[in-house]
């Protein structure tokens, strides 16, 4: 199409154009760069954990006042199996943090015992016997605890060292870069040697560096309940609620005095949902503020085209006598839209670029991937050709009467 | 003359509707979000005891052993036992605390045993932090040297427990221990709980406060972050290597602030001299606001939507003036005519810019209207600072004073084109 001639009309209209042509890119710098973070957060909640979340539910208990270590530990031992016998169970482990809660346990690790050697603080699950089974790990090398290796927690408060570790795949490529960790070393607990490599488990919540959330360390130690969450694997997820009735009601029934209520007791799903629900929000909110953005930017179209057309009604008129067609001064005004479009997304792919090198700067946020691009062009060519359909077939509707009155 | 132009522009206004209606959404859009991020932020950033925020000061140390000190790194937040006892016992500022979290299980006589959020802590503490109290008083210095078995309960918990009224007197019932109540709190909650920001920072303040002896003497559990740099089978011991105490000294006058900093230092050097360290070591007193703003309560994300919101308001100008100069040089014959009938190009500035404040005023008061639909959306999010998010009278003003400012803002370019408005050319092409 005559580009030069719609380019030499628009020079009459520099502001108006030049208004347009920014909002247009301001659009585009802000609804690539809303989407990509929209996309950060979708791929940060579906982040796998390596656990079998759907089939998980899990109880705290509180005592009251806490007895003896020996008296804490068997009543521990009586509430497993308490657990266990309860109808539609499949397995019962006891563990010092679950996944999304509030208590995280870290201890620094490193290769020597050097006090002074670099260590990176790294998080410890410590559970008993069946906890590998109940989570639903997947081994990667190595084996799982031997029962003979189990302790109690009262024995490596006091200081019990050479206790067998299991590690995580992520944190085995960390300190054994090409190489297979089973047999190898690591300092956390005084000395404990790694017995087996797990798929992957992550951190209950995120703490440090974005690469250290698949850093996780299994100890085979068995924490007294005050210390620890029953974590509960049911045969069917349709059954968990009545699992957690059921618990509590087993739990309550026996044993000393102790706190067992509904608000300790869930579903591992509804602690992910509740873990990521400002992420959730965010999402959302950064979803309407685009939309919002592109219809304010629609509006802004609307209006300008229609003060255009509303000002050339005699040019038009002119053009249609002289024989074009009404599809020629539709097309025109497409064509017109479509090369201010081209202007503000050139501008604002800039723009996008900008904020997001601001963006990285003030948040962590990585670079924007190239693919938001082509998105955020195309999302606002589709727009501006949809904006301007309406004034511009009203503009291909006057007649070509127009051109003989004088104005 | 301004009720004219107030005249001219509700005429101008009222005959294209629907260009009218286009400006006074995208402005009102614009302003109910951004005023909703602003409200938010500015409730998440202000003072939670502004009549003492700038008496009230967290001491921090960095006491570390030699082997796990590294030079610049941040000071930590909590303090080893062995000092804050140190500290508490020269008793140096107006009033001191150390406090630590905690959660107990109480045991009412009927019914069933209740989870409580506790504070473990010292008898300077509801002065120093002006809890009120509805009935009773705070303990006193002598039942924290003596590990008195006392409690002070809010408000709530003595609703719950025993059905309000005066509680004290009564006992607090821990299983085979008990707790007698010496005080109950009115109203009293500090957001955010700056005190202590380990165990969330926004809600309801602690359900029981017992003091620090007595809560180690029955060794009830503490919640919130503890960091030994060694093995400690017992990390409350009285001098276990592990920090989880909070400090808090409240300093009257600038003078006797800087009089403290100068006995932390001292501490701190008769320390190293001691053979604890040999690093320099560290302090830090900060007051309130200081100690927010280091700790940046405000959420990342909280600031991010602030931006996006000022962003989108600016798109939404940037609208609004392409809008407004539309609408303005359609009146060129109009404006042709006033100036040919002796209008100043001042004049018609002028009418412009009413026009334009009036679209700023009715945006504004969608606007504010949106911004209230938008602080209901917040309200009902599940996040911990949701539920006493709220717009003041200054955050009301300040919605009119933004729109009219960021209207008049969009509206001098289109009116200083329609100022230039050439009266003859105008007229001519009508």
């Amino acid at each position: 199409m005559h580009f030069r001639h719609i380019l030499s009309a628009l020079g009459r209209h520099r502001i108006a154009v030049c208004l347009l042509v920014l909002e247009i890119a301001f659009s585009c710098a802000v609804v690539c760069n809303a989407l990509f973070l929209i996309g950060t957060r979708l791929e940060r909640m579906h982040r796998p954990t390596g656990v079998d979340e759907p089939h998980l539910v899990q109880v705290d208990v509180h005592s009251v006042t806490p007895g003896t270590a020996e008296a804490l530990m068997a009543q521990t031992r009586t509430d497993l199996a308490t657990l266990r016998a309860l109808p539609g169970v499949t397995g019962v482990a006891i563990v010092n943090q679950t996944l999304f809660g509030d208590s995280i346990g870290f201890s620094g690790v490193s290769l020597s015992d050097d006090p002074k050697a670099p260590s990176i603080p790294v998080t410890q699950y410590m559970g008993s016997a069946q906890l590998a089974g109940v989570l639903g790990l997947k081994l990667a090398a190595g084996r799982w605890f031997r029962p003979d290796e189990f302790i109690g927690y009262e024995q490596l408060r006091n200081g019990a060292t050479g206790v067998p570790v299991i590690i995580t795949r992520a944190m085995a490529g960390h300190f054994f870069p090409g190489q297979s960790a089973v047999g190898k070393t690591i300092h956390a607990f005084g000395t404990n040697r790694v017995v087996g490599v797990v798929d992957r488990l992550v951190q209950p919540r995120d703490y440090g560096p974005a690469e250290y959330y698949g850093y996780a360390m299994l100890f085979p130690v068995e924490m007294p309940y005050p210390g620890g969450t029953y974590l509960v694997r049911v045969k069917d997820p349709a059954q968990r609620q009545a699992v957690i009735q059921g618990a509590l009601r087993a739990l309550k029934a026996d044993g000393p005095l102790r706190l067992v209520s509904p608000k300790y007791a869930t579903t591992l799903e509804a602690e992910r949902g509740k873990y990521y629900r400002n992420d959730r929000a965010m999402a959302w909110l950064l979803a309407g503020v685009c939309l919002l953005l592109l219809v304010v930017t629609a509006v802004g179209i609307v209006g300008l085209t229609s003060f255009w057309v509303a000002q050339r009604r005699r040019q038009i008129g002119i053009r249609r006598a002289v024989g074009a067609t009404r599809g020629d001064i539709l097309r025109y005004f497409q064509a017109e839209n479509f090369l201010l479009a081209t202007f503000g997304i050139a501008l604002g792919m800039l723009l996008a670029y900008g904020l997001n090198l601001l963006l990285m700067l003030h948040y962590e946020l990585g670079r924007l991937p190239a693919y938001y691009f082509p998105v955020g062009a195309a999302v606002l060519w589709g727009l501006g050709q949809l904006a301007v359909l309406g004034p511009a077939l009203r503009a291909s509707r006057v007649p070509p009467v127009v051109a003989t009155r004088s104005a | 003359m301004f009720g004219y132009y107030i005249d001219l522009a509700t005429r101008s206004l009222k005959r294209n509707r629907a260009l009218t209606a286009l400006m006074v959404l995208a402005i009102a859009l614009g302003i109910g979000t951004s005023m909703t991020t602003l409200t938010v932020m500015h409730v998440l950033s202000g003072d939670p005891i502004p009549a003492k925020s700038a008496q009230l000061f967290r001491v921090r140390m960095n006491v570390f052993p030699d082997d796990t000190f590294t030079q610049g790194k941040e000071t930590p937040d909590n303090m080893t036992r062995r000092d804050a006892e140190a500290l508490l016992h020269d008793a140096r500022a107006d009033r001191q605390a150390a406090m630590s979290a905690g959660s107990m299980v109480v045991t009412p006589p009927q019914g069933e045993p209740l989870g409580v959020e506790a504070r473990y802590t010292g008898a300077d503490f509801f002065p120093m932090f002006g809890a009120p109290f509805r009935y009773g008083h705070a303990w006193s210095r002598d039942d924290d040297a003596a590990g008195a078995r006392v409690a002070v309960i809010s408000g709530a918990l003595n609703e719950q427990l025993f059905g309000g009224g005066d509680s004290t007197g009564k006992t607090l019932r821990m299983g085979d221990q008990g707790l007698r109540v010496v005080g109950v709190l009115g109203d009293w909650d500090m957001n955010p709980r700056f005190y202590d920001l380990s165990n969330g920072q926004f809600g309801d303040s602690e359900q029981v406060f017992v003091p620090l002896s007595t809560a180690l003497d029955l060794k009830l559990s503490t919640s919130g972050s503890t960091n030994c740099w060694n093995s400690a089978p017992d990390p409350h011991a009285a001098s276990a290597p592990c920090l989880w105490l909070q400090y808090w000294a409240e300093l009257d006058t600038p003078a006797k602030a800087a009089a403290y900093r100068r006995y932390l230092d001292n501490y701190i050097a008769l320390q190293r001299q001691a053979g604890r360290f040999s690093h320099p070591g560290q302090v830090e007193l900060q007051d309130v606001m200081q100690w927010l703003d280091a700790k940046g309560v405000v959420p990342s994300d909280v600031r991010l939507q602030v931006w996006l919101a000022l962003g989108f308001l600016g798109i939404c100008l940037l609208n609004t003036v392409g809008l407004l100069l539309a609408k303005f040089l359609r009146r060129s014959g109009e404006l042709g005519v006033r100036r040919a009938l002796g209008a100043s190009r001042r004049a018609i500035f002028l009418q412009c810019l009413v026009e334009a404040g009036m679209v700023g005023l009715v945006g504004g008061a969608f606007g504010l209207a949106l911004a209230g639909l938008g602080l209901v959306l917040v309200r009902h999010q599940p996040t911990d600072y949701a539920t006493f998010i709220h717009m003041d009278l200054r955050m009301l003003l300040g919605t009119f004073a933004l729109a009219l400012l960021s209207s008049l803002l969009a509206g001098l370019l289109p009116a200083w084109r329609a100022m230039h408005v050439a009266p003859a050319a105008a007229i001519k092409s009508n």
